[in-house]
């Protein structure tokens, strides 16, 4: 879908605003995913404001696209992007990880029905995304709307992973759009020295993926490609967005030990005032 | 005596009597169920054959998939379709399936509350001579431990089918407990089934019964044929039919216990976590009685005929036998 400029600037504002739910809910919870939630806060503004086909006050909709989030402990993007989106007032961001919420350490649909999936352990993503594609082929709902998986480069270590690619190939599933989230962190360490995924291009391709690659923090490039990946119905797609891990707060950028931990209230404190400064 | 009201197959005790795989059973419920529903999908994972999956993939090749041989993307494959209201049938060895997948079937499947049917075929010390590593022997411990999946091992290939319609109805996740071999036709199409419901198949000519037998799976005829010859030697036993693990027929159990006030449970599997821990948590909080437990104890399987290995780790007629004269002097 065009993407005219000025849409680009409000979309850059929506990231941010989005970004700033995230420090302030993992402060409150004292505990949770801080990198590659602020890493992939450009891609989901992007999809919930303006490539979904969705509708947040009828989360049910039978023709919306389906998102599948396969790394689940990045959830706080995936709360956040949905309560600005307004699935469910921003105010609730706050319960995040507390007794009785809604918004669970890790997804589970059972509390948050808007959600399509629980995810958390990794690896599964994919294939559950790799289910509905092939249903909708099955139901010739294939050409009406888009299965699109979030997952995460640490995951692709995961042999559940490279069934699903396998599958996905074979049955040469033209619905369906990957988006892996090129970080190279994962928990203990850069990806390439845990465990290399490196001619990760040609892995796809060699399972019949039209890869594109692009940074996950250009909107208009990243629109482009979606629109070039929603066009190719001969197989499925997988964009490996590179993002910055931690993006938007330089102390938490690039460095792997902000994979898995929250800020505690000082550190909250810095990071809000660097991004309430920000201006696209 | 049979339970004259269950229409039982009145060739039990025949040496005629019809052997067919329990898995059989499964294959034509399978392809009845597709014809009822469209939303019935089929997937397996390189064994179309063997788990009787092909009857289904034979006449609906649309709706079936070929996953390879990748069982941990079969079930979470299932749970994706399911969330598009398709009611996916995932076929494998038991061992592969939910052996090797658990996780996946746990958190996609029972966590997300998705009606996806997950058949294990070969399960037991039966399935002979491949060995220890295909004789799945933990699989109901490992099912009914989780939050909202039914469990089903049915005793013959009748009740296999009609398993496999009830489950393809339902709109919870379930587990389907299949037998390789050819085992003895017990029911009949009459004989009534239904989840979460036990039923008595044999019960003392008159007077009250001594010992319950409870027996899940493929060792039914045996426990049938032991019931038999106690009767002739002056022991009153009921033999309770529990093909449904979970939920569990609490009530029928209670029932039974209060009767017989000694309780024999009967399954191929681990004693550890099978269907009698599950009959032994029943009783423990509702009824106490004594209990001995005819099952696998806490051993692997190895190489042999069906018939050798049954014997060897304690299954048979012999070892039924004597649990019932163990619990009949725990009284």
């Amino acid at each position: 879908m065009f993407l005219p400029d000025k849409k680009i600037i409000e979309l850059e504002k929506k990231a941010n605003e989005i970004r700033i739910s995230i420090i302030e809910m993992l402060v409150e919870a004292k505990s949770g995913h801080t990198a590659g939630s602020l890493g992939m806060a450009d891609v989901f503004t992007l999809f919930y404001f303006h490539v979904l086909k969705h509708d947040p006050k009828n989360p049910a909709w039978e023709e919306r696209d389906r998102v599948v989030l396969s790394n689940g402990h990045i959830c706080p993007v995936l709360y956040a992007t949905m309560a600005h989106a307004g699935y469910f007032p921003v105010s609730e961001l706050k319960t995040l990880r507390k007794f009785g919420t809604r918004l669970q350490g890790h997804p589970h649909r059972e509390y948050l029905p808007y959600i399509e999936t629980s995810s958390g352990p990794l690896g599964e993503g994919l294939s559950q995304a790799v289910g509905m594609a092939l249903a909708d082929k099955i139901d010739k709902k294939d050409t009406t709307r888009f299965i699109y998986c979030f997952m995460s480069d640490g995951e692709l270590d995961e042999g559940n992973t490279w069934e699903a690619v396998m599958l996905a190939g074979k049955n040469k599933l033209g619905n369906l759009i990957a988006v892996v989230d090129r970080n190279n962190i994962q928990i203990e360490g850069m990806t390439e020295e845990i465990m290399p995924l490196e001619p990760l291009q040609n892995k796809w391709k060699s399972f019949n993926w039209q890869v594109i690659e692009v940074s996950g923090h250009d909107f208009k490039m990243l629109n482009e490609v979606i629109e070039e990946a929603q066009e190719i119905s001969d197989r499925p797609v997988v964009i490996i967005a590179h993002t910055i891990p931690g993006k938007g707060v330089k102390e938490f950028e690039k460095d792997y030990k902000w994979h898995g931990k929250a800020p505690n209230k000082k550190e909250g404190e810095m990071a809000l005032k660097e991004l309430r400064n920000y201006r696209p | 005596m049979l339970n004259p009201n269950l229409k039982l197959n009145p060739k039990i005790f025949n040496q005629d009597c019809e052997q067919i795989p329990i898995r059989k059973g499964f294959g034509q419920g399978l392809l009845k169920a597709g014809e009822e529903n469209e939303n019935v999908v089929g997937l397996c994972a390189d064994l179309t054959e063997s788990t009787q999956m092909n009857l289904f993939a034979d006449k609906f090749p649309d709706r079936f998939v070929q996953v390879g041989v990748a069982e941990q993307n079969l079930v979470t494959v299932g749970s994706g379709l399911a969330a598009m209201g398709k009611i996916p049938f995932c076929a494998s060895y038991a061992m592969f399936s939910p052996g090797r997948n658990w996780e996946q079937i746990r958190t996609t499947i029972t966590y997300n509350d998705r009606p996806v049917k997950i058949v294990g075929s070969h399960t037991g010390v039966s399935v002979g001579p491949d060995g220890g590593t295909h004789q799945m022997l933990e699989d109901i411990a490992l099912m009914r431990t989780l939050p909202n999946i039914d469990v089903i091992s049915p005793c013959d290939s009748i009740e296999a089918k009609k398993a496999t319609l009830a489950m393809a109805k339902t709109k919870k996740p379930a587990y389907l407990r299949l037998v390789r071999e050819k085992t003895p036709i017990i029911t009949t199409e009459e004989t009534p089934f239904d989840i979460g419901k036990a039923e008595i198949f044999w019960l003392p000519d008159a007077g009250l019964a001594q010992v319950g037998i409870i027996v899940t799976g493929g060792l039914m005829h045996r426990a049938l044929l032991t019931a038999k010859e106690l009767e002739a030697e002056g022991v009153k036993t009921k033999v309770m039919n529990l093909a449904s693990i979970k939920p569990i027929d609490a009530e029928a159990i209670i029932a039974l216990a209060k009767e017989c006030k000694a309780i024999v449970t009967v399954e191929e599997h681990q004693i550890a976590g099978g269907m009698g821990s599950a009959v032994a948590e029943v009783l423990a909080q509702n009824y106490p009685v004594p209990i001995e437990f005819v099952g696998v104890k806490d051993k692997y399987g190895q190489s042999g005929t069906p018939e050798e290995l049954i014997e060897h780790y304690g299954l048979g007629k012999n070892s039924i036998k004597e649990a019932v004269r163990k619990v009949l002097k725990r009284k």
